[in-house]
């Protein structure tokens, strides 16, 4: 406590004689400012977080539709959420949304450890090389998947045509699953290995080199003292990106959407192949304009999320015992 | 003028899209406290899907009307009609005249009392056929919320060049001669890709647009008169994916999926003989094409010579700020005058009825379609549209056959699996 109190200085000095109002003023600012400090974040995040979250449980709970006149605000329990248990058009975005995560998260992350551990080397112009790998993060999500569509052209793109000259015959990206999810997972890979490799590296920096030292005299090589010190050492920063790239994952909207070059980007291909949950969702509460709905499969998308990252942090945590035994 | 939209447009849509809700309410009017018309300076901004060629009209109206300075923004079709949607329902974000195109229109007669009544405004009905002012109004009738600006009657858009080569008719009546229905039209395609000889050159564009236009000429399509979804039980629905199939099957579609890139370079790279061809495709062929230039011309379409894609109405939110100026532009530029204009420098055809029987139009021939009588030919196909019940997800079932389609192009699903899939799709739209 007298820490504490020796924090605050300006409280243990008397308040001069007539200056009581002041005081009072005084006291007041201490007690109530560091709550209006914060208070930006929390009113905004009430107004755009909290607010739409509630929001829409409550719209998950009625049975308001567009094309129905008088129905909103009619309450139908939770007959959204056992329609969504037979939705085989809910159940395939869940198994897009996870198979795209797969592939784009887990090379995705492999990748930015290797390239963390090489950007932590000595090299000549590292802050240039540093600074590069985050470049593709600062782009627009619409810009790059633009561009990627361009490259994945089906008669004119640049990928095909590199295919091309090994002999692989044309391919539609779109049209396929896993042509889709690859091509998709690439666009988001791209974007966000440079983004993760630099958090390794920040954490990367702050392994003691002793470890590394003495590890070298005892004879370990440099993938040796990468696998046994760096990614221990790591243990807490690969907790933090695996669950915010899980996150990620299960929220992709923008690239999918924008990857369907066609009348019905929504749809997410010509059999919903790469139609994700977000897309879904979009598609369901704008696009076809049932709202009560599109918000149960919004809650039904954050419980997900829940879960699955629960899942994650389970998987990793169990990692960190096993190999740090 | 469905779906008339340029890739920039979709992808600027697609971009403030991503912009999300800090865009949503850009749309609104500019300008002071709501005044009669007058001198006082107005910006009225108009929302619309696609290139409706009004710019230069804008210019002309700002003559007489020099207080007046009209603001475009142009979205696609999909992201057009959501955003009104949305903002009709929000009750901000809307513009002072919004489009609504036919596919789309029903879907708003439940908010009808949220726009302008026309019937107030001194707006005559007869000047459309009784379907385009039905499709514009409340249920009761009472209220008529959208100004037709033009019309889809089809009609078949073909490249004499390409029919040379595989030895068919390059004048307009003999090739129509040979293709009175959609099976003879997609036999005419058999002899034409066994003639061709060119793996890269097709029958016809995309699947999806062959069917959507057998399907319009059915006296009921995706729903019937009394607003029940038929779209995966009515026979005349699934005989036209079966003919659409049989001629994917027989290799006669490029599989080029409409409006998408690939679409356009076919326009460019004669990859396909034939199109179903609105008057409003004559706008995006040329701009799209302008080489092309000459090596077109436009027959009748097979079946009933009837069908309709496209056209659309004008509306005009009551919640705007200058809603007395609105309303005097929405007019001025739905005048006849205007349409007459529209279509004899752009290719939108008229909806006001009267203009079809107008030697200015029926004497109108087009230089670019190797000067096709295309007023005549499409004065036809408009007085051959017959009512087909329309409904609020019309649009959407027929996207979601037309994505079937593409997937048995694609080669990635037989028409029996993308048939059921199709029939899931609509299921789930409409439940």
């Amino acid at each position: 406590m007298a820490v504490l109190a020796d924090a605050r200085p300006a409280q243990r000095q008397p308040a001069p004689p007539g200056r009581a109002r002041v005081s009072r003023w005084h006291r007041l600012d201490l007690t109530v400012s560091p709550y209006l400090y914060v208070a930006p974040f929390f009113v905004i995040f009430g107004v755009f977080g909290l607010f739409p979250l509630l929001y829409t449980g409550y719209l998950s709970l009625s049975g308001w539709r567009e094309d129905q006149d008088g129905s909103r605000g009619t309450f139908v329990g939770l007959a959204n959420y056992t329609r969504l248990l037979h939705d085989q058009f809910f159940w395939n975005a869940l198994k897009n949304t996870i198979g795209i995560g797969i592939i784009s998260t887990l090379p995705q992350l492999m990748l930015a450890l290797g390239l963390a551990h090489l950007l932590n080397y000595r090299l000549r112009g590292r802050t240039f090389f540093r600074m590069s790998v985050l470049v593709p993060n600062v782009t627009s999500v619409a810009a790059v998947t633009i561009i990627f569509v361009q490259l994945f052209g089906r008669d004119y793109g640049l990928i095909n045509y590199v295919l091309h000259l090994f002999g692989v015959s044309r391919i539609d990206w779109q049209a396929g699953t896993w042509s889709s999810w690859l091509a998709i997972s690439l666009i988001v890979t791209w974007r966000w290995t440079g983004y993760n490799a630099l958090i390794y590296l920040a954490s990367m920096q702050a392994v003691p080199f002793e470890l590394y030292e003495s590890a070298a005299l005892d004879g370990a090589g440099r993938w040796r003292q990468f696998r046994s010190i760096t990614i221990p050492m790591l243990r807490p920063t690969i907790l933090f990106t695996v669950i915010v790239s899980t996150i990620g994952a299960l929220q992709l909207f923008g690239e999918p959407l924008l990857f369907n070059v066609s009348q019905t980007p929504a749809a997410g291909g010509s059999q919903h192949q790469f139609q994700v949950m977000a897309v879904y969702t979009y598609q369901t509460f704008l696009g076809n304009g049932k709202y009560g709905y599109g918000s149960a499969i919004s809650w039904a998308m954050f419980l997900v999320i829940v879960v699955i990252v629960g899942i994650n942090l389970t998987l990793v945590r169990r990692l960190r015992g096993v190999e740090g035994a | 003028m469905r779906f008339a939209l340029r890739r920039a447009a979709a992808l600027a849509g697609a971009g403030l899209l991503l912009a999300g809700p800090a865009l949503a309410g850009c749309g609104k009017s500019s300008g002071s406290s709501p005044a009669p018309a007058g001198t006082e300076p107005v910006t009225l901004t108009v929302n619309l899907f696609g290139d409706f060629d009004y710019k230069p009209l804008y210019e002309q109206y700002k003559q007489t009307h020099p207080n007046i300075t009209v603001k475009e923004n142009i979205t696609d079709y999909d992201t057009h009609h959501k955003n009104l949607k949305q903002h009709l329902t929000a009750g901000a974000g809307l513009a002072d005249i919004e489009v609504i195109e036919i596919g789309q229109i029903a879907g708003f007669q439940g908010q009808a009392s949220k726009f302008v009544n026309f019937l107030d405004q001194g707006v005559d009905p007869s000047t459309w056929t009784d379907q385009r002012v039905k499709d514009a109004s409340s249920a009761d009738g009472k209220v008529l919320f959208g100004l037709g600006t033009d019309t889809g009657g089809l009609a078949m858009c073909y490249r004499p060049s390409l029919m040379k080569k595989a030895g068919l008719p390059t004048d307009p009546a003999a090739l129509s001669a040979q293709m009175k229905t959609w099976d003879d039209f997609v036999n005419l395609g058999k002899t034409f890709q066994t003639k061709i000889g060119d793996r890269n050159v097709h029958w016809f564009d995309a699947a999806s647009n062959v069917f959507n236009a057998i399907v319009a000429q059915a006296p009921q399509g995706m729903y019937d008169a009394s607003g029940n979804v038929i779209a995966d039980t009515n026979p005349d629905v699934k005989k036209a994916w079966d003919q659409t199939v049989a001629a994917i099957q027989a290799g006669e579609s490029a599989g080029l999926a409409a409006f998408t890139p690939q679409w356009n370079t076919g326009f460019q790279k004669a990859g396909f003989a034939t199109i179903t061809c609105p008057a409003w495709m004559m706008s995006y062929i040329k701009a799209n094409a302008p080489d092309t230039k000459g090596d077109w011309n436009v027959a009748t379409i097979p079946g009933t010579g009837g069908g309709n894609w496209g056209g659309s109405y004008l509306t005009i939110p009551r919640s705007g700020k200058h809603v007395q100026q609105a309303i005097e532009l929405a007019k001025w530029l739905a005048a006849p005058e205007q349409q007459t204009l529209l279509f004899k420098t752009k290719g939108h055809f008229p909806a006001a009825q009267a203009l079809w029987k107008t030697d200015d139009i029926i004497n109108f021939k087009d230089d670019f379609f190797d000067n096709a009588p295309v007023g005549k030919i499409f004065s036809a196909a408009a007085e051959n549209i017959k009512y087909q019940p329309l409904g609020a997800h019309a649009g959407e079932f027929g996207n979601a056959i037309g994505n079937a389609l593409v997937s048995i192009e694609q080669g990635k699903a037989t028409p029996d699996a993308a048939w059921q899939k199709a029939v899931a799709d609509i299921k789930n739209i409409a439940g």
